[in-house]
């Protein structure tokens, strides 16, 4: 069969689209990692113990002296990796909600995941009095709660993404309301390090706790990937995915679970980092070009603005170690509205 | 994002719907009358009603009935009446099932500005904190307006949602800040933050009134304006409907009303949320009916979480704030479960 030659004109120019796609994507992706990289190297050798890059790279393959590996080895760089994986934990979560939510408002800050997790610390925190593991296990806990109760609640034969939203958003009050609670009946010097917790910091990063955040990112992000082709095609509509031989519902639920997955372990292992999961996708969205779902790039934009967050809450305020969370906030609200406000608007489907 | 979908009710005639507006108002009246009597003093309907219209000096229960008991139904009345009609507007207005009035920044701006009163001013009453409220509200609503009117195109739903909730994100996170590094501010903002309806005395309520008031009027006027927008811009334009000026007088209406209700009660956005879905499942998305029955249920609802939190934690109380979202969230589950509509 020969192709006719209007038809092959198209074809070709489709595929100039997608090659400038790919160039734009690569472009990206090495601007966010070049960021990334310059935010390290700061993150590294600035602090109270300035220590010049070539110590640290020096320090880093094992030829450092004593002090400079103590603090490098023991505090800076298990609180840089803690803001990395965090980075790419909330920012793919928030892709992947607002993504098969088509709700540009879906995160798991607004659907009660981190209202279910937070209401596990504070309780463990001012209930039991306990701390380190136990607050990281409660919002395990807590997180997984409300996430099995929001799927219990929206299933109808089916989960769609209005109605997950809503019951989601119906939980998060709930949940917001027992944190109140929790939070007006304490001694107010418990409910100030409840907050601690609850603004979400790195500060606390262990080895140990970095580890094991690891190893649930290293199963949960590859299947994210995976799934992502199949959520573009969820982009075009539901029957439209269906027609294309997307299994709809399992897709739905599959990335839901992972979105929750994803937040549950990061709000673990650092307390609610704000506005990372909410803003990522957007801005990565508007960087790529392209109104479709962009997992890599997303999760680049988290790494970047937790880790970048994290320099300046160390160092904006002297004397004060302000937890990143409120920087996230601060920096990633501002530019997702400097971003909304100076570039041209979303394409396609994600709205 | 389709418009708020509802179950779609039968086609109902415009007698019925009166009639569930009266039982509605019957059911706000049996519901003050209970916020008048019932307490950590549970009173005789007789001696209310000896309270209202002949008290006795001196009379512990009248005084209870006159001083504690009427100023607090009021506040529930006007904070539910406006953030009830503040909420549908809202939904109506960004076609988003999940906007509440706290969306235009409203409540952050609001939390900022008493945070700041606390912290630098050393204002420590909730009748002090009324202006700062009512301030920052309406300053985050207009710079959350003015932002997403700046830059590409027109100010589009997506676009307003979005800048409210990066402002909001900014906005709590210099309120954590603040009250991270002052013990005495996070003392008195955790109370006002949960939303409560007691303590404002009468010349705070007598002040925020009108501003009630005045919402209600604007919106009053916005059902006709808020179906066409649900067809989606274009459409409304079709039909003849000026879509600039008509979002500006919604937003107002919503500053005002949310503002004043935020001043008088806290920052309580569940009952804005909740409320216009209880509305559409009854009425349909007719906004000329959804407005009203808002406008009732929303006081019910708050008047109603108010009194269960005195009756249920005697001889304390819990805030009206809190209990909302507790006795709410399963109403609201339960009607998005009954959606007949499968789109997302």
């Amino acid at each position: 069969m020969t192709v006719l030659a209007p038809e092959r004109e198209a074809t070709e120019r489709l595929q100039r689209v997608a090659a400038r796609r790919r160039t734009r994507g690569v472009v990206v992706g090495t601007g966010l990692a070049l960021v990334t990289l310059a935010v390290v190297v700061v993150n590294l050798s600035v602090g109270d113990m300035p220590i010049p890059f070539r110590d640290v790279l020096a320090t880093l393959v094992g030829r450092g002296d004593e002090t400079s590996t103590l603090v490098l080895v023991e505090f800076r760089l298990p609180r840089l990796v803690l803001g990395a994986l965090v980075g790419v934990a909330f920012g793919l979560a928030g892709g992947l909600f607002q993504s098969v939510l088509h709700n540009p408002l879906a995160s798991p800050d607004i659907i009660g995941v981190t209202q279910g997790a937070s209401v596990g610390a504070v309780g463990a925190l001012l209930w039991l009095g306990v701390g380190g593991v136990a607050v990281a296990g409660g919002a395990l806990l807590g997180a997984a709660v409300a996430a099995v109760l929001n799927v219990v609640l929206a299933w109808r034969g089916g989960v769609s993404g209005h109605r997950f939203v809503l019951c989601g958003i119906g939980l998060a009050f709930v949940a917001s309301s027992v944190l109140g609670y929790l939070l007006t009946r304490s001694d107010v010097r418990n409910a100030q390090d409840a907050l601690v917790w609850l603004s979400g910091s790195v500060a606390g990063a262990t080895w140990e706790g970095n580890a094991r955040l690891a190893v649930a990112l290293a199963v949960l992000v590859p299947v994210a990937l995976l799934l992502s082709s199949r959520l573009r095609m969820l982009g075009l509509g539901d029957d439209t995915a269906r027609a294309l031989g997307v299994p709809v519902t399992r897709t739905r639920l599959t990335a839901l679970a992972l979105g929750t997955a994803l937040a549950a372990v990061a709000t673990a292992a650092a307390g609610p980092v704000a506005f990372v999961a909410l803003a990522s996708a957007p801005i990565a969205r508007r960087l790529v070009g392209d109104g479709r779902i962009a997992l890599v790039p997303t999760a680049l934009v988290g790494v970047a603005v937790v880790t970048a967050s994290d320099v300046a809450a160390q160092h904006a305020l002297p004397g004060l170690d302000v937890p990143v969370g409120l920087v996230t906030g601060l920096v990633g609200g501002g530019y997702l509205i400097w971003l909304l406000t100076s570039s041209r608007p979303l394409t396609g489907g994600n709205r | 994002m389709s418009a708020p979908a509802v179950a779609v009710p039968a086609v109902r005639r415009v007698p019925t719907r009166l009639a569930g507006l009266l039982v509605l108002a019957g059911v706000l009246v049996a519901v003050c009358a209970a916020s008048l009597a019932w307490g950590a003093r549970d009173l005789a309907p007789g001696t209310v009603w000896d309270a209202l219209v002949a008290p006795v000096a001196g009379n512990n229960d009248h005084a209870v009935v006159r001083e504690l008991r009427v100023p607090r139904t009021v506040v529930g009345l006007l904070a539910g009446v406006a953030l009830g009609v503040a909420g549908a507007l809202m939904q109506g207005l960004t076609r988003n099932p999940i906007a509440d009035p706290g969306l235009l920044g409203v409540n952050a701006g609001s939390s900022l500005a008493v945070v700041g009163a606390i912290s630098l001013l050393g204002v420590g009453s909730a009748a002090g904190f009324v202006w700062f409220a009512f301030l920052g509200a309406a300053v985050a609503a207009l710079t959350v307006y003015g932002v997403a009117s700046v830059g590409w195109g027109s100010v589009t739903p997506v676009k307003l949602a979005l800048v409210g909730a990066a402002f909001a994100a900014v906005a709590t996170s210099a309120v954590t800040l603040v009250l991270l590094t002052d013990e005495k501010a996070l003392a008195q903002y955790r109370f006002w933050q949960v939303g409560s309806l007691v303590n404002r005395p009468w010349s705070t309520i007598a002040v925020l009134a009108p501003f009630v008031l005045a919402g209600l009027l604007l919106a009053a006027g916005t059902g006709r304006f808020l179906n066409a927008v649900a067809l989606g811009d274009d459409l409304a334009h079709g039909l003849g409907q000026n879509v600039v000026l008509g979002r500006l007088v919604v937003l107002a209406a919503v500053v005002l009303l949310c503002g004043a209700a935020t001043s008088l009660a806290g920052p309580i956005a569940f009952v804005g949320l909740m409320v216009p879905h209880v509305a559409r499942a009854v009425v349909g998305p007719d906004h000329r009916w959804v407005l009203p029955y808002a406008a009732l249920l929303g006081p019910v609802v708050l008047l109603v979480a108010d009194v269960v939190g005195r009756l249920v934690a005697q001889p304390s109380e819990i805030e009206a704030g809190l209990v909302v979202a507790v006795l709410g969230a399963p109403v609201l589950i339960a009607l998005v479960r009954g959606t007949k509509a499968v789109g997302s």
